[in-house]
Formats: C-alpha cells, sequence, structure tokens
C-alpha cells in the first residue's frame, strides 16, 4: 500500500450518469486516463472535494472493468450534494482501495449466491455480482433479489434489466415499497419478498441495505433455514482515514474501513451491537 | 552512571540547545507545560505537564496536504519541510510508555510517516519521579516510574542530575554532551528509586490492578445498568481525551486559506456527538454510548489487538482534570461487581 496513505491521487470524472433522483453514477479515472488503482469487489475508495471534504465510497464497479472505476452516489450530505453538482471532467481526490472485500478467492468459490440489497445498498455490492458474472465458470447462479421505495429509486436499473435478466446464469427479483403505476412487477418490502421467494438453503447471501432492511430479511432468512455463517454484509461507518487509525468507524476492537466492510453475520454476533 | 551538578544544569540545556532544538517541562502562567528551551529558562517543580507530551510526535493540529483548485483542476501538494532533531527533557514514566501505545497505532501497516518522521527525529530523555502523587497508578500498568523508560533517563536529586542511556539515540546524545558529565556511583539513584517505590506502594491507586478489568472481562459488563448512572454526568466536554497521552482518534478537515485549500488533521474526541454522526444516522446514539466507547477501547478493544497491552498509562491526568470527576478508575471500580 502507498506509506503516504492521507495523501490522495487525482481522479478525473469522466462521465456522470442521472440513476434515480437522488443517486448518480461517476466514472472516475486517473490523469493518465487509467484506473487510478485496483480493487477487489466490496472494497471502497476515500474521495474528496477539496475545501469540502472527504467521504468514503463503495466501489460500484467490478475489478474486471479494466477501464474505469465507478462510485453510485446518493446525495445525502456535504460531499456528495458538490459530487451531483459537477459536471464531466472536473477533477477530484481519490485515495485506497479500503477495506477486506467479499471473500471471492475463497468462502464464495462455487457457491450459488444469493444477493440482497435495497435502496442504494446495490452500489456496493454491484461489484461483487458483475465480478462474478465475468468469472461465471468459478461460481454457481446469482439470485438477486433488489428492493427499492419505487421503480424511479432501482439504481442501475438499465443494467439490471438489459443485461442482468437476460444473464441466463441469473435470476432477478426486483421490488418496490407501494404500488405504482406503470410497474406491474412486484410489490412489497424486501424482508417479506425474501421469504416469498423462499430461495434454497444452500445459497450464500450477501446483504445490503438499509439497517431495518438488514434486520428483518436476516430474521427471515433464519426461519427459513440460513445459517449466519453463510450470510455476509457491508458496513459503512463515518470514516476520516480508511487505515484504522482515526478510530471511529470502530464496532468492537474491528475497524470496519480496515477488518471491514464486509462481515459474517456470525462474527457480528462477537462485537457489540453498535451499528 | 554519569552525573551533573544541579548547578550546571542550566549550561547542560544550553549545550543541547546549541546542537538541536530542546524541549523541557516548565512553568507558564503557573501551568506546567513543555517548551522549547532558551537560555535561563527553570524546569517545573510540578510532578507532571498539564497536556501530555504526545504532541510531540502526534501535534493537535497538523497540515497534511495542500491542494491548489483551479476550475475543474486540482494540484496536490506536499506541505512537509525537512523534520529537524529535537529532544525532549524530563519525561515521566507514563508518558514515555504513551509512545510506545501510540507506535501500536501509527507506525503498524499503512505507516503514518507523518508520526513516523518525528519519531525517527525525536529522542526522549525521561525522568524518574520523586514524589508520584494520589492520582498517580503507572505502577497497574507495569511501569516503573522510579526508573521509566526512554532513549535515557534521568534522577533528579537535590543536588545533582543522573543520566544513563537506554537505547544508541540516548548513547548519541548523552555522547554529545560527554565533558560536561563525570562518572559517578549509582548509590544516590538507588537510595532514591527505594525512596520512590516507598511512597508508590502507599498511594491510594496503589492496589488498583488490571486483575479486576484484565482480559475480556469488561466487554462481559458492556451491556451493565451502570454505564447509564456513570456517564450520566458527563457534559461531553472531551477534556479527558485531549489531556489523555494515549487518545489518538483525529479528524481529518479542510480548510480554505483565500489561496488554496489546507487539509488539516486534529485531535478529536469520541466524547463528541458528532464524531460518529453521520447523513444515514448515529451508531453511539447517547452519550452513554460515547462514553463507554472510551474506556472500552483502552481497556478491552486496545488491548485484543495489541496482545493485552492497556491503551492507558496511569498518568492521571483524567483524573484530575474531569468537571465531573469522572475517570478510568471509578469506572473500573464500580464495574467490579458486574464483571
Amino acid at each position: 500500500m502507498n506509506t503516504e496513505a492521507l495523501i490522495p491521487k487525482i481522479g478525473v470524472v469522466t462521465k456522470i450518469t442521472q440513476e434515480t433522483p437522488d443517486v448518480k453514477t461517476f466514472q472516475v479515472v486517473g490523469l493518465d486516463g487509467k484506473k487510478v488503482f485496483e480493487h477487489k469487489p466490496g472494497q471502497c475508495a476515500m474521495l474528496s472535494v477539496p475545501g469540502v471534504g472527504e467521504g468514503m465510497f463503495s466501489i460500484t464497479s467490478s475489478p474486471t472493468n479494466k477501464e474505469y472505476m465507478e462510485f453510485s452516489i446518493k446525495k445525502c450530505g456535504c460531499v456528495t450534494s458538490w459530487l451531483h453538482a459537477m459536471e464531466p471532467g472536473q477533477q477530484i481526490t481519490i485515495r485506497g482501495p479500503y477495506g477486506n472485500g467479499f471473500p471471492v478467492d475463497t468462502d464464495f468459490l462455487g457457491k450459488d449466491l444469493l444477493v440482497i440489497a435495497g435502496g442504494i445498498g446495490l452500489a456496493p455490492v454491484r461489484s461483487v455480482i458483475n465480478y462474478c458474472r465475468d468469472n461465471h465458470e468459478k461460481y454457481g447462479s446469482i439470485q438477486v433479489i433488489y428492493g427499492s421505495r419505487s421503480k424511479d429509486d432501482l439504481v442501475k436499473y438499465k443494467e439490471i434489466i438489459d443485461e442482468w435478466e437476460n444473464d441466463p446464469n441469473m435470476i432477478v427479483n426486483l421490488t418496490i415499497d407501494r404500488e405504482q403505476e406503470g410497474w406491474d412487477g412486484h410489490v412489497g418490502f424486501v424482508p417479506n419478498y425474501v421469504k416469498e421467494l423462499n430461495p434454497d438453503t444452500s445459497k450464500t447471501v450477501i446483504m445490503c441495505g438499509p439497517p431495518v432492511m438488514i434486520k428483518f430479511s436476516l430474521a427471515g432468512l433464519k426461519e427459513l433455514g440460513f445459517k449466519e455463517t453463510q450470510v455476509y454484509t457491508t458496513f459503512e461507518l463515518r470514516m476520516k482515514c480508511g487505515i484504522g487509525k482515526c478510530g471511529r468507524c470502530n464496532i468492537g476492537n474491528k475497524y470496519v474501513c480496515k477488518d471491514g466492510p464486509v462481515f459474517r453475520f456470525d462474527q457480528m454476533d462477537e462485537l457489540p451491537n453498535e451499528y | 552512571m554519569l552525573k551533573i551538578s544541579l548547578d550546571k544544569l542550566g549550561s547542560l540545556f544550553d549545550a543541547i540547545a546549541e546542537k538541536e532544538a530542546l524541549y523541557i517541562p516548565a512553568d507558564k502562567a503557573g501551568q506546567p507545560q513543555y517548551m522549547r528551551y532558551q537560555t535561563g529558562m527553570q524546569m517545573t517543580e510540578a510532578l507532571n505537564t498539564v497536556r501530555s507530551a504526545k504532541d510531540f510526535f502526534f501535534p493537535q493540529t497538523e497540515n497534511l496536504v495542500n491542494f491548489k483548485v483551479s476550475g475543474k483542476t486540482i494540484e496536490i501538494i506536499d506541505p512537509r519541510t525537512e523534520q529537524e532533531d529535537f529532544v525532549v527533557f524530563g519525561v515521566r514514566g507514563c508518558d514515555v510508555r504513551s509512545f510506545s501505545i501510540l507506535d501500536k497505532v501509527f507506525l503498524v501497516d499503512p505507516i503514518d510517516t507523518y508520526y513516523e518522521n518525528r519519531r525517527k527525529h525525536g529522542t526522549i530523555v525521561s525522568m524518574a519521579c520523586t514524589r508520584p502523587s494520589e492520582t498517580c497508578f503507572c505502577h497497574t500498568f507495569g511501569i516503573d516510574a522510579a526508573e521509566p523508560e526512554g532513549d535515557a533517563v534521568c534522577w533528579k536529586t537535590e543536588d545533582a542530575l543522573y543520566i544513563k542511556a537506554n537505547t544508541e539515540k540516548g548513547e548519541a546524545l548523552i555522547e554529545k554532551i560527554r565533558p560536561m558529565l563525570e562518572e559517578s556511583d549509582d548509590s544516590a539513584v538507588e537510595a532514591q528509586k527505594a525512596a520512590t517505590r516507598e511512597i508508590l506502594g502507599k498511594l491510594p491507586l496503589a492496589n488498583f490492578s488490571t486483575e479486576k478489568f484484565g482480559g475480556d472481562v469488561l466487554l462481559k459488563a458492556f451491556n451493565s445498568e451502570k454505564w447509564a448512572s456513570l456517564s450520566e454526568a458527563c457534559l461531553g466536554c472531551g477534556t479527558c481525551t485531549f489531556v489523555c497521552p494515549t487518545c489518538q482518534c483525529y479528524d481529518i478537515r479542510d480548510y480554505d486559506t483565500g489561496h488554496g485549500i489546507q487539509r488539516f488533521r486534529c485531535w478529536d474526541s469520541c466524547m463528541y456527538s458528532d464524531f460518529t454522526l453521520m447523513a444515514g444516522g448515529q451508531p453511539r446514539l447517547t452519550q452513554k454510548e460515547r462514553f463507554r466507547q472510551r474506556f472500552m477501547h483502552k481497556l478491552v478493544y486496545f488491548p485484543a489487538n495489541n496482545n493485552g497491552e492497556y491503551g492507558c498509562v496511569g498518568c492521571g491526568r483524567c483524573l484530575s482534570k474531569c468537571p465531573i470527576s469522572m475517570n478510568i478508575v471509578k469506572v473500573a471500580k464500580s464495574l467490579e461487581g458486574d464483571l
């Protein structure tokens, strides 16, 4: 790792896509037009708008994308509002990658994957979904259960419809919270939909979404017969350094930036309930 | 053992300061603090400085990186200049130990090069305690106030200063001032050590031991109802974290100087409500959780990650400075019943 860990590199925002009313996806490359660094699925990067501040974001693109990195970012605070106000060509700063990432080279090998995501929670898991699609010979099938408030709030909708749904190795189950004109798909909250779908308990589960979705989905999975040892999630707590030193993202003795952000639920049982 | 008569201490300091920056604990406006030595400056008679010595390696604020922004482009500038060699003289055993605790944070991969650079250029000369106070409990963490660690260690008696090197850095420093020192037997030092250890054994906290809260024992008290009453009066002022020699949490912020952006880091405190506040929520909802975090970090989480070493050195600053008189000793003692 770069020993000057706190000094960032320059990234250029080459493309900005409006995904939902409050989510945009940013394509980022280095000054040389290439990726700033390589990463593993599930890892994060610290982006900043100088003068405004830094923020930790999951890298939405798969490592198999050799051209650029993508970040799907919801507008919800200071730095994110500045990012949303940007135009292509704008430079930002970037440092990373941070965190452990998903165990794609170990625990996930040969497994059927079940991805459960809610809202912007798709951003961190899209990386692992596309990574496993691009290396499909190493993994089993991929089922994605993804829900959002409305049809308009489904992130990466075009990619889901055009690519994932046409992938013979994938099953995609979309749901939205309330009935909406122009939506003939499933309506209802993610945890209930998971139970309705009754997925095979041999699958390895990856979950990311609002805490309430995580809580009830986990309970539902357990009812279906899943064990905590086969359910993974990715956390985000407030971070400043990204390297386990600034002291704020810890849950017990684990630092989310360094020891996480990916945890298996049986590991969470050993930690205080402060997340 | 080498010694110098106390009436020549000023000229000894002058000799060191001639070669490199020297800092000594001195009184300023009635408050003992480390100051850059100038001829004539006297060492404080106080037991310890109000603030710890961590500033030398982990300053309260420091500039990490600068940016020049023009239009859509950004230029990154490393603002660091060459670090001068420096000597910190008269550091107590508790504060010396705090450096090795900070090392376990800043010198593990990825190394914090800002901290590392200062560590490389700094020489620590410790000073044995002779009058430990009622708030002292360094012995709880295996620190010997009568013979502290450090690159070199000093004992100040009524008429002389005795000095001994512990490391190469300490030997190099003594080499520079060797002509001013004279050989001596160590009987005065041994007598002082024995006297200090006798006082240490009579202190109010002499029997305060890690056995009661050691290992993962305190973790069992995580859900104790006592945290609510212990933290009830906490003002969230953060004084404990600022005077603490081992508290190392920091914030990173940007400041627009009008001529560019300075990104700086400054001390932060887990006692503050915005320390963990996110747009999406707050994992530590009340002062109870924040208060608990501080003690859990020092007595459970840090040891869990560092072969059992505690994140406390028993300097007693939080005991004497907390405006509501709450502190690590009271916390550990009142939770004993729950363990």
